[in-house]
């Protein structure tokens, strides 16, 4: 089985974010980063998928030249090869950003292409379905099992209505969804070879922006902080609150 | 002229709470653009619920309809939105920022080569110029976005926006040709395991209360249960107590689970990591309660009680009780 998994280098989860001085960047002073959560779950599962039954796990990256960083994990975790399109872009919008990938994909053979349900910065969710779209392959998004074997991979999602199993005819996409895969640390022995695994780089085009990023600002602020009491001789006065105050009882 | 194209999602013969919402931002856009609004349902007997879809305001209700459609799968409404965008020729597109709507967003662009502004919760037009904002960062920041209003989807995220009121108005309702033949066959359905009831997805509800590692223990849930229940609520659980197999994944609130805007969020032993606020920050109005007073959870609270949620849940119950008697 042939995976690659489509990745991104974003800002810990964690981390604070404060706006640039030209307030339409963020200030990444001391910003720790990472690879985006759901992109290291679909990481781990095709790295699973390898080890139950062979094959080789392939790791794309759309990003500025640290990210070399986050792809290198990636190796150290277990990835073979990786591609690293290089971009200095801060703001993508997403259908030019899943053109990029689609681009680079097209000429390659592979089983399974993975991602993320949705990047911790950009929060699109949408770039796994439209290069999928772009690519013509059949897609699952928020699949939280996977299995695949003979051409065919079954699939457990998350719908609103409830779970889903769902049979999917290979090559195809899928999204990850929270309990796919918890990811692994990289070991020792694992850190040591992905110095000598191969990093493939292309650089990405200039593309004319669909989208305009107008400015960032911090979240609407909330006037929290209000204790209302201690214990239960508070409640009276809480329920009092959500009624005439807040009025949403 | 201009037209905008609202996406009304439907489930089991009903519209979804998200389509009003849909089609009052829709009618706003139509007028400030100078455009008519169409309405758009894609499915199999979605005919039926014309007549109340078009009581909400659209100029017209365009319906995809074919027995293949009659659960959803990318590519069958994909084709089926591309069907309805080159009869109906919009320059915006409105959908649901929700499970499905997402998905069929991001097809339809790809598609149909058509830019994305996804999950805003503050769009406006001017100018022939679109602005939205929308959340970053998990909510940490938000981004002002720009984009000519032509060939543009926006999804707008569920629980934000005001929904249209019912008219009496009945626009002319017309249905959409589309050949499906081919389509689908490399994803089939094999299972479908519906969750307990018809329980609301977390992020339509108007009420939630979640809870946390506070709690102690999955045996003491029903405290969760009993305060959902007085308020109407659908529950919601921080990470830890997912992680720790006291709740289902699909209850999680936060930046890996989900994001949630409702008008009442009730806390309950949640310390309010980051991660977790990422996910109700939100909310209309955040109730907190905890023992530890400093807890980061009552920065964001607009009320809070320090107490021990095995005291304070079962007195609040009973004083919501009393309100209904
Ligand atoms: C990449 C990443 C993603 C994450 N995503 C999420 C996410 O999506 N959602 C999420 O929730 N977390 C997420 N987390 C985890 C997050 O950092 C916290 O660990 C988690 O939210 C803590 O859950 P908690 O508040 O239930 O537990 P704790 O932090 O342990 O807090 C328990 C609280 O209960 C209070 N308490 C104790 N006893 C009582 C009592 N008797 N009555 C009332 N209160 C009491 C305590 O004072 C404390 O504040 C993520 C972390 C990472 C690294
Ligand atoms: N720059 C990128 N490079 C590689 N993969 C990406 C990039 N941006 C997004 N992705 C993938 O697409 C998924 C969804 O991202 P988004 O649509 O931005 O929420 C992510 O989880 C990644 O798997």
């Amino acid at each position: 089985m042939d995976i690659i998994v489509c990745m991104k280098r974003v800002p810990d989860s964690a981390a604070r974010i404060q706006i640039g001085g030209d307030g339409r960047s963020i200030d990444s002073a001391g910003l720790e980063h990472i690879i985006s959560p759901y992109d290291e779950m679909a990481l781990e599962r095709a790295l699973q998928i390898k080890e139950e039954q062979g094959g080789t796990v392939t790791v794309v990256c759309l990003g500025a030249a640290e990210a070399a960083k986050e792809i290198r994990q990636a190796l150290a975790m277990g990835a073979d090869q990786a591609l690293h399109i290089k971009s200095d872009v801060g703001y993508r919008d997403p259908l030019t950003t899943a053109r990029i990938l689609a681009d680079h994909l097209k000429g390659r053979t592979f089983d399974m292409l993975l991602f993320g349900k949705q990047s911790i910065d950009a929060d699109n969710s949408a770039i796994g379905v439209m290069v999928a779209t772009l690519l013509d392959l059949p897609a699952v998004s928020l699949v939280t099992k996977l299995d695949a074997a003979d051409g065919k991979a079954t699939v457990e999602r998350e719908a609103e209505a409830g779970a889903e199993v769902i049979e999917v005819a290979l090559p195809a996409v899928f999204t990850a969804q929270r309990g796919l895969a918890e990811p692994r640390y990289p070991s020792i022995k694992g850190i040591m070879q992905a110095k000598k695994k191969p990093i493939e780089e292309a650089q990405a085009p200039e593309e004319a922006a669909l989208i305009t990023l107008e400015a960032l600002e911090p979240p609407p602020a909330r006037t929290g902080g209000r204790i209302v009491g201690e214990g239960v001789e508070a409640v009276p006065e809480l329920v009092r609150l959500l009624r005439s105050e807040a009025k949403v009882l | 002229m201009a037209t905008v194209l609202a996406y009304l999602e439907t489930s089991q013969g009903k519209l979804k709470k998200s389509a009003p919402e849909v089609l009052a931002q829709g009618r706003r856009l139509a007028d400030s653009l100078g455009a008519t609004l169409d309405a758009l349902m894609i499915g199999k007997g979605v005919a039926a619920l014309a007549a109340q879809a078009g009581s909400y305001g659209p100029d017209r209700v365009l319906h995809v309809e074919h027995d293949a459609l009659d659960a959803f799968t990318l590519e069958g409404y994909v084709k089926a939105a591309q069907a309805a965008v080159q009869h109906s020729r919009p320059s915006v597109v409105l959908v649901a920022a929700s499970v499905v709507g997402k998905d069929l967003a991001a097809g339809l662009c790809a598609a149909e080569g058509l830019s994305l502004l996804a999950d805003v919760v503050a769009v406006s037009a001017e100018g022939g110029k679109l602005t939205v904002r929308k959340p970053v960062f998990a909510g940490k920041a938000t981004a002002v976005l720009s984009a000519a209003a032509e060939r543009v989807v926006v999804t707008l995220r569920p629980n934000v926006f005001e929904a249209a009121e019912p008219t009496g108005a009945s626009p002319p309702a017309e249905v959409v040709q589309v050949a499906l033949d081919g389509v689908g066959g490399r994803t089939r359905l094999v299972e479908l395991r519906a969750k307990e009831s018809e329980k609301l997805d977390l992020t339509e509800a108007d009420i939630i209360v979640s809870g946390g590692r506070g709690l102690k223990g999955p045996e003491h849930w029903h405290l969760i249960d009993s305060l959902a229940e007085a308020l109407g609520a659908v529950k919601g659980a921080s990470r830890a107590v997912v992680d720790a197999g006291w709740r289902p994944h699909d209850e999680q609130v936060g930046q890996t689970g989900k994001t949630v805007s409702p008008k009442l969020y009730v806390a309950v032993g949640i310390s309010g990591a980051i991660q977790h606020l990422a996910g109700m920050r939100t909310s209309k109005c955040i109730v907190a309660i905890n023992t530890d007073a400093e807890a980061p959870i009552f920065k964001v609270a607009d009320f809070g009680i320090v107490g021990d949620a095995a005291k304070v849940v079962p007195a609040l119950v009973e004083e919501l009780n009393k309100l209904k008697e």
